[in-house]
């Protein structure tokens, strides 16, 4: 059953897709138009690419006048840190610090 | 969409330890040795007790769920809206005992994962951070 973080990982596998993410989230809210100059593919292909990545939840468009902006979903990532990371991380230290309570005690 | 729909994850730490099971077990279950590594506790090893492990960030409550003495323990650990069990599982191995902590909870939903990813995990972990650091 594909989740959330499945779409994700398979949206940003695509190196010009995640070079247009890295782009939004660096520089902020842009147009297609301002997308494709520094893509290297057409506009048809960038449109294409952000439609994928709208789709993963990873950005957002916004109509003004005739432009499409689009911008970074940031809390889009969230699934992929959940706390299971920090949980981890957490109780590696503690097996530390029980190793060396162990040692203490055995003095 | 699965985003809202629960979904259980598994923590899982294992160690190699040259103690015997009988000495690492001490310091599993008796309140005044736990504190030294993990919290300050009321912590008794009794099946069914309830406690609460506490830091100046606030706190976890617990019930013991199981208990084989110097084998495995067993209790539940809610803090900060993820409602988890945390196992024990003590094996003894030839140079002393491979210790196991299996935590397994429930993701929260998308909205509260937000909000505890947002607020409520980093402060948890760096207040913990910060008292055990003065421990150490």
């Amino acid at each position: 059953m594909p989740d959330a973080s499945d779409q994700i990982f398979r949206s940003l596998a695509d190196p010009t897709r995640r070079a247009l993410f890295e782009r939004l989230c660096r520089d902020g809210e842009q147009t297609v138009g301002a997308l494709t100059a520094g893509a290297g593919v057409s506009q048809p292909a960038v449109s294409k690419h952000l439609a994928v990545l709208k789709q993963a939840g990873l950005v957002r468009d916004r109509q003004a006048g005739r432009q499409t902006h689009y911008r970074a979903e940031f809390s889009a990532l969230a699934p992929l840190a959940d706390w299971t990371c920090e949980m981890t991380r957490f109780w590696d230290r503690r097996f530390d610090a029980l190793e060396d309570l162990l040692g203490r005690m055995d003095q | 969409m699965t985003a809202d729909t629960p979904e259980i994850r598994t923590v899982a730490v294992e160690r190699d330890l040259p103690f015997a099971p009988e000495k690492i077990w001490r310091a599993l279950t008796q309140p005044h040795l736990i504190e030294e590594w993990l919290m300050k506790t009321d912590f008794r090893p009794s099946v069914g007790e309830a406690f609460t492990f506490t830091a100046q960030w606030g706190a976890v409550e617990g019930k013991v769920l199981a208990i084989e003495p110097e084998r495995s323990i067993s209790y539940s650990w809610n803090a900060m809206g993820l409602e988890s069990v945390v196992t024990w599982t003590l094996t003894p191995t030839a140079g002393g005992t491979r210790l196991r902590m299996e935590q397994t909870g429930f993701r929260p939903g998308q909205d509260q994962a937000y909000h505890g990813a947002a607020a409520g995990w980093p402060r948890f972990f760096d207040g913990l951070e910060r008292v055990l650091a003065g421990l150490d």
